[in-house]
């Protein structure tokens, strides 16, 4: 019955999805902090350009972002992102970077709605003890931001595993795109169908039920 | 809240915001600059390729506005048949009968956890394989299909979460005065959880919008994405020009849609008559994952 499964690289394409994803996921972490940072920053600019950045990229679907990346970026500016003349390599590094920009505008906003969680108590103690912005956002508000975050932050993650597929666009060899090919060449349509969604709901349910219990585990008891 | 964060600023603070701001700006106009030079190097900046856009209505008319008609299409069909669906599934993962909210829930969570563009690959084959639909429509139906289960799904959270955050007096007093378990729902708790959940709907719309451009990437649905895309090949390669419109037609749909729902939420929030706390409009392409699992 899974006779057909021995001809497909179905472990590759797993593969493929789950190092787009841990990789878009470490990318746009550091990215959406550093913008959340910017947003509650004291530099007007910085300001404007962090809610300017997440209001416009929220609102594209993602599909055109990443197809600007390969069409604008790769293939009218040339970036290739050290990929060189590899376009398999290309393609999965756009991707990654096509994700990361999407998905920072999200954990952007689940950290501004974490450091609101922050009791302003704590900023004025911290700020009372002479500690600049920088000290402020890093040693005392961040923390325990992160900590009541976690479960909005884990939310992203589930939305960004099963994003990755939209790298299926510019033809990154990930899970979608191996369903597809498959669905075409193959008659077990059912099975085929079935075999993929297991693999999401492997994927994403024990992320949600795990992250979800670490959340009520390191939440701030306030 | 970010004035939390820091004092009024003196002397020391300003100069150095001051030295942030030059360093930033100069940092975004080099990267600016490099983006418009190498596109002018490229000929993409050429007026030539942004002319259709700008003279003229044959772009838009011929192009973009049934693209987009096709994009909407998709969109309110799939957020027509997705609400009752979601309704129905919300309130079934609240009944009282085991029977009826386990496997209410394990749909809910099913099709959750199930990226949406897998549900369309599967909608298209499924409806080539066992309905006569016609090729033409076929990717219409798929997009639709897959909309449907997806936010369906994330609708009955919404539902039941709206009717989950209103106060428990209310179902009690209900109860009290003597209405049935149908009735509580459909007089009381209903009416007062929908008010709370509008702004969460509203951008669910927007997810579903967004959503569509899959069917135009991948499964030829001749929708706005696709659009940009027949364009740049009829326009002589003016891909920038072409998906830059379009991406700017999408950000201006979505954007309103979003400062709908805030707007909403906003005056919902002031408003005294519903009794139950307003679902965030933030959250909802991220509801709430510790729901996950909870059967």
């Amino acid at each position: 019955m899974f006779d057909f499964l021995q001809d497909y690289d179905l472990a590759g394409a797993v593969w493929t999805t789950v190092q787009l994803a841990v990789l878009s996921a470490v990318g746009s972490l550091i990215w959406g902090t550093l913008l959340a940072a910017m947003r509650v920053g004291p530099v007007p600019l910085m300001r404007g350009f962090g809610t300017a950045y997440v209001n416009i990229v929220r609102n594209i679907p993602l599909t055109v972002i990443i197809l600007f990346a390969s069409l604008g970026l790769n293939q009218t500016l040339g970036v290739t992102l050290g990929g060189g003349n590899d376009f398999e390599t290309i393609n999965f590094r756009l991707a990654v970077l096509g994700l990361i920009l999407y998905t920072s505008s999200f954990v952007c906003e689940a950290l501004r709605s974490g450091i609101n969680t922050v009791p302003v108590g704590q900023a004025e103690a911290a700020r009372a003890l002479g500690l600049s912005f920088g000290q402020v956002l890093r040693l005392v508000v961040l923390p325990q931001a992160f900590r009541s975050s976690v479960v909005p932050l884990a939310n992203v993650l589930i939305a960004l595993i099963k994003n990755t597929t939209v790298a299926a666009a510019i033809g990154v060899a990930e899970t979608a795109l191996l369903m597809k090919e498959m669905i075409e060449n193959e008659a077990q349509l059912l099975l085929i169908s079935a075999v993929i969604a297991l693999v999401f709901v492997v994927l994403t349910l024990p992320t949600g039920l795990i992250l979800g219990w670490v959340g009520k585990k390191v939440a701030v008891k306030r | 809240m970010s004035s939390i964060l820091y004092d009024a600023q003196g002397p020391r603070a300003k100069r150095r915001n001051v030295i942030f701001t030059v360093v930033f700006v100069v940092v975004l106009a080099a990267l600016l600059w490099w983006v418009f030079s190498t596109l002018d190097e490229k000929g993409q900046l050429e007026w030539a390729l942004w002319k259709p856009f700008f003279t003229g209505t044959e772009a838009w008319s011929t192009y973009i506005w049934p693209g987009l008609q096709n994009t909407l299409k998709a969109a309110v069909l799939a957020v027509v048949i997705a609400l009752p669906l979601g309704a129905a599934l919300g309130i079934a993962r609240l009944s009282d009968h085991r029977w009826v909210r386990v496997p209410a829930a394990v749909v809910v969570e099913f099709f959750r956890s199930i990226p949406v563009l897998v549900l369309m690959i599967f909608g298209l084959a499924l409806f080539a394989e066992y309905t006569n639909v016609s090729s033409d429509d076929r990717p219409l139906y798929a997009v639709v299909t897959g909309l449907v289960l997806y936010n369906a799904s994330v609708l009955a959270e919404i539902v039941r979460s709206g009717i989950l955050a209103l106060p428990k007096g209310q179902a009690e007093g209900a109860m009290a005065i003597g209405l049935r378990k149908g009735q509580v729902m459909r007089l009381i708790l209903l009416p007062q959880a929908v008010t709370a959940m509008l702004p969460a709907i509203v951008s669910q719309l927007v997810v579903i919008l967004k959503d569509t451009a899959l069917g135009g990437a991948i499964l030829t649905f001749p929708e706005l994405l696709a659009s940009a895309n027949t364009m740049s090949g009829y326009y002589g390669a003016n891909v920038i020009a072409s998906y830059t419109v379009v991406a700017v037609i999408y950000i201006a749909l979505n954007f309103a849609l979003t400062s709908f729902a805030s707007w909403l939420e906003r005056r919902l929030r002031r408003g005294k008559k519903s009794t139950g706390a307003v679902l965030s409009a933030d959250d909802v392409e991220t509801a709430d994952a510790g729901a996950v699992g909870k059967l």
